[in-house]
């Protein structure tokens, strides 16, 4: 089915912005989205159509991000700041070098979205003795703030 | 009511079945009193007090049940020098290095002794997680430690009469000069590898704890 999101010009979304919305990001072809849930959690992909009211077309690039293309339901992704200029249905290879031109990936490992993420992965993988030494690195920080305060 | 006669199957004995038969041998037993005859013949061994009515079918093990001869299967992630929690027992908690497999299944761990206080022991590895750290155990040689090395040695105590109940408990515990000698030659050759690693062995020393918020089977050990 045709969609109208896509169809949305950038002229129109200065107008938009222009008349301060209080939305920042929009459901529209190009955005990037978490996936927040399902088999492919925590991984980001782009809207490249609108199914209707509750699912999006979505494509990983799948040869950066690993997800595939598919229909997911708009409940399952949370939007982020990124937007690539990516057409309707855009094909995958085009995807994936607008995602590599605008540094994607790079940016969103950044942000403070994508650290706290990438942090509460590394924390889950940590085993037991990682642990233990990160206990004992947390008590040496812990020392040493309490002895600068006390200058 | 028209039904087809039911006759019962002809009860065929399987070859594998346990009969219940007893051979009894008898002693004589002294006994007390005027009019009972001085002694009496009794079983060395009393019949048991249940037995069942029919022939009990014995159990053939299964294929895994032969091979294992009863010895329990060490886990994959259980090798040599792999670092273990030990979760039940008078060192519950604690954080032991695994040495070897012995013939009866149970692990023989040590501390070291010097680090935590933990001989040469064995334990069960059902009470054990192993983590993923390990010690490189190479350099130490525990062929010489069995089963047999451990456990109480079945001591008879003879019955306390009288006085004797009010008499101090003779027998102490000794730990032998062999059992002090056979821990350091273990432990050190294992603190010299422990001292490679920083850390390792203040991590053998401190113990293992769950917080509120931690929950065993989503961590990774």
């Amino acid at each position: 089915p045709p969609s109208i999101f896509g169809v949305f010009r950038p002229a129109t979304r200065l107008a938009l912005l222009s008349r301060s919305m209080p939305f920042k990001r929009f459901v529209e072809v190009g955005r990037v989205a978490l996936i927040c849930y399902g088999p492919d959690t925590g991984k980001l992909c782009t809207i490249i159509n609108v199914v209707d009211q509750s699912r999006v077309l979505v494509d990983g690039p799948e040869g950066i991000t690993g997800v595939r293309r598919q229909a997911v339901n708009i409940k399952r992704i949370m939007l982020t700041d990124y937007k690539v200029d990516a057409i309707l249905n855009c094909p995958e290879k085009k995807l994936k070098a607008l995602f590599e031109s605008e540094d994607i990936m790079g940016k969103w490992k950044a942000s403070n979205w994508g650290k706290k993420l990438e942090n509460r992965k590394l924390r889950l993988a940590t085993n037991d003795f990682e642990r233990f030494q990160v206990m004992l690195a947390r008590k040496e920080r812990s020392a040493a703030r309490k002895a600068a305060m006390g200058e | 009511f028209v039904g087809t006669s039911r006759v019962p199957p002809a009860h065929v004995p399987s070859p594998n079945r346990v009969t219940f038969s007893m051979t009894v041998t008898f002693a004589k037993k002294e006994i007390g009193g005027a009019k009972n005859g001085g002694t009496r013949d009794v079983p060395t061994k009393k019949a048991p007090t249940y037995y069942p009515a029919e022939d009990v079918p014995v159990k053939a093990p299964s294929e895994r049940e032969a091979k294992s001869c009863g010895v329990a299967k060490l886990r994959k992630s259980i090798t040599p020098g792999t670092v273990l929690i030990l979760l039940a027992g008078r060192f519950r908690g604690r954080r032991v290095v695994f040495l070897k497999q012995l013939p009866s299944g149970l692990l023989l761990v040590t501390g070291p002794y010097q680090v935590n206080g933990i001989p040469l022991r064995r334990v069960n590895q059902a009470y054990v997680i192993a983590t993923s750290t390990s010690v490189n155990v190479q350099s130490v040689d525990a062929s010489k430690f069995g089963d047999e090395y451990f456990g109480n040695k079945n001591k008879s105590k003879a019955k306390k009469k009288g006085d004797d109940f009010l008499a101090a408990d003779e027998e102490k515990n000794e730990l032998s000069e062999e059992r002090k000698t056979d821990q350091l030659a273990v432990d050190t050759p294992l603190m010299t590898t422990i001292e490679q690693t920083p850390l390792m062995a203040k991590y053998l020393k401190a113990r293992f704890s769950l917080s509120k918020k931690q929950a065993p089977h989503a961590m990774k050990f």
